[in-house]
């Protein structure tokens, strides 16, 4: 698994000219800036104050064209939240989008259903995201023709990419989404995502359901349609495993913030944020020799509605110090790092956290 | 499999080679006993109503005092007479026109009414679902036969004055469970997956939300076919639809009433029939409900 992950990281930027490829190949496919998210709380009738889950809060992160971005971390921490404020099926409180140069759903910048078009999503239950009352050739053809293609060029299409992601059209295409197995269904999830030609696709928990064999496959299948179609992911997941497979970046969130982001090799082998080290400390070795002694982490993460200031990782945190309660800590680059990105006062010098270091 | 069952669908995704869900539905609806009988009593009973012209064996209207409640057997009379001495057979016939056009009539306004309504109320939720369901709530607040009592009272005795009090019964009622359904469907992950194809909200209504709507709200329209034609019999027998010597059901039972200890089976008849109607759309109903279940 892992030299195929290594292959598609070392694979060169396509050097034929695209032409939906406006910014070049500098610029990010997709700049998120300052997204913020925070859902109201019923409070009772009497209830002064209004309470608000802080769902989102202040994440911005660029995807390079042609890159996996892995989305990691705990339930509730805000990482499905993100994808459906990215792919704006939610309207975000704050923060701007720029997708390839345009700026996304404001003036003068790119219009919703065009930016729909070149940005799809695959949704975590296989089930639920087909409807029950259409084929599933129907399904995948319904958005081209929202888009204005044919109904016969539509279905043609579709039966095509129903090849291409895997089920034989002729035994396929007329069957009702209770008629296929897990593993089917997301695949048709892929194609009606690809009959968009989008140019990124956030694959929000996409395999999560799908038992370790067909997960293998689909994620296969996912890394040969990235190539053929010079698409960009978003990989949203819990499965650390599988993250480490797709992904070129990863982003850690917790409760609604990024702590840390970097290139994938940077944030398994030296990760800086204490919860991503906790994270990953978690997850389960394939060597008995290796089993997990102490528990990483204890609790649950803290009530997200209304937030105290200072880190919100301090009341788990074995390193918390004074200043980790009373100041947020910003993502700041890594020392001696480049890409590498935290959001803990252990790595900013001038923080007046006294233990620099201590991790390591 | 037999999967070029279907090959008309007005939909913008029209399938080329499918089976459209309605003939998945026609076909296991075959395996349904009871409601494939329940369909062929309500076959024949619309059929003796429609055709009552042609078939009824006497003129309804013509009385006879000497033919006053004859008993069911009679010679010339299979189902006897009224207490005009009209011929019951023939009554029932005619009554069936206006008792059917009762009962279907309303649920059928209420049906499209109501789940525009629906639809629209539970696809756009927030203040304005609460809004509208709340006013429907007023509605809802009294018993349905008070209801219909009190606006045909309100509007006058007469057939389309009835027509429309039973209409309004029924609107609150399938509004509620078009706007529950639409509620549970507007969040399911396919409804996203639409917004996000960036068709609009009328598209995703029409091809993604109705459809899965329109199930339960139609099994529970069908289930109002047989109260609709009570209380229409109920709102005549009251004296507030159709008014005589018309022949109703409701209204042939209320005239009978004096006849029941003298001749109760004849006096029975119309409520039987009623009886018999309602119980066959109920069943109908049930059958169609499970044939509606594609997954099985």
């Amino acid at each position: 698994m892992k030299t195929l992950a290594t292959e598609t990281l070392k694979t060169p930027m396509t050097t034929d000219f695209d032409p939906q490829d406006r910014g070049g190949p500098a610029q990010p496919l997709l700049v998120v800036n300052n997204l913020k998210k925070h859902f109201p709380v019923r409070g009772g009738f009497f209830a002064r104050e209004k309470k608000f889950v802080h769902a989102v809060d202040g994440v911005s992160f660029a995807v390079a064209k042609g890159k996996t971005l892995g989305i990691v971390g705990e339930s509730g921490c805000g990482k499905s939240t993100t994808a459906r404020l990215i792919a704006r099926l939610m309207a975000p409180d704050s923060g701007s989008m720029v997708f390839d140069g345009d700026g996304v759903a404001e003036y003068g910048g790119m219009a919703l259903k065009e930016y729909r078009r070149n940005l799809q999503m695959v949704f975590q239950d296989s089930f639920a995201s087909l409807n029950p009352r259409m084929t599933i050739v129907d399904t995948i053809a319904y958005g081209p023709q929202v888009h204005g293609m044919e109904a016969e060029k539509a279905m043609t299409e579709a039966r095509e990419l129903l090849s291409r992601v895997g089920l034989e059209p002729d035994q396929f295409a007329s069957r009702y989404p209770h008629e296929l197995s897990g593993g089917q269904r997301q695949r048709v999830n892929i194609a009606r995502a690809l009959a968009f030609h989008p140019r990124m696709v956030i694959l929000d928990e996409a395999v999560a359901a799908l038992d370790k064999s067909v997960q293998a496959q689909v994620l296969n299948l996912l890394q040969e349609l990235k190539a053929e179609n010079q698409l960009t992911y978003i990989f949203i997941s819990h499965d650390l495993h599988v993250v480490h497979y797709i992904s070129d970046e990863v982003m850690v969130m917790y409760l609604g913030q990024v702590v840390e982001q970097g290139p994938v090799e940077k944030i398994y082998s030296s990760a800086a944020h204490p919860y991503t080290r906790a994270l990953l400390s978690a997850v389960p070795s394939m060597d008995p020799a290796h089993r997990t002694q102490h528990s990483p982490l204890s609790g649950d993460p803290p009530n997200p509605i209304n937030p105290a200031s200072g880190c919100r990782f301090c009341d788990r945190c074995e390193f918390t110090q004074d200043v980790c309660k009373s100041t947020t800590p910003s993502l700041k680059l890594v020392q001696g790092e480049s890409e590498h990105v935290v959001a803990c006062h252990m790595n900013d010098q001038h923080s007046g956290y006294t233990r620099q270091g201590a991790m390591r | 499999m037999d999967m070029n069952l279907s090959l008309t669908s007005s939909s913008i995704a029209a399938p080329t080679q499918s089976r459209s869900y309605w003939h998945v539905v026609a076909r296991q609806l075959r395996h349904e006993p009871v409601a494939i009988a329940s369909a062929f009593v309500l076959f024949l009973i619309v059929m003796a109503a429609v055709f009552a012209p042609w078939i009824a064996p006497a003129d309804p209207f013509k009385a006879s005092m000497l033919k006053r409640l004859l008993p069911i057997g009679s010679s010339g009379f299979w189902l006897g007479t009224d207490e005009l001495g009209r011929d019951m057979m023939t009554r029932l016939m005619y009554g069936g026109r206006l008792s059917l056009v009762m009962g279907v009539v309303p649920v059928f306004a209420a049906f499209f009414i109501g789940t525009s309504i629906g639809l629209f109320a539970g696809y756009v939720g927030g203040r304005i679902n609460m809004v509208i369901m709340r006013v429907l709530d007023v509605f809802y607040a009294f018993p349905s036969v008070l209801l219909a009592v009190a606006i045909s009272g309100a509007l006058g005795p007469g057939m389309s004055n009835s027509l429309i009090a039973l209409t309004l019964v029924f609107v609150p009622q399938v509004v509620r469970v078009a706007e529950s359904v639409t509620t549970q469907v507007r969040q399911l992950d396919y409804i996203e997956a639409a917004r996000l194809s960036g068709a609009s909200a009328f598209s995703i209504i029409r091809f993604h939300v109705l459809g899965n709507v329109l199930g339960p709200v139609f099994v529970y329209a069908t289930g109002l076919l047989s109260v609709s034609m009570i209380l229409a019999s109920g709102l005549s027998f009251l004296g507030l639809g159709v008014k005589p010597p018309e022949p109703e059901w409701g209204l042939m039972l209320n005239t009978l009433r004096s006849a029941i200890y003298s001749n109760p089976w004849v006096a029975a008849l119309p409520g039987a029939l009623i009886f018999i109607t309602s119980i066959a759309f109920n069943l109908l109903a049930d059958g169609i409900r499970s044939a509606m279940d594609i997954r099985r």
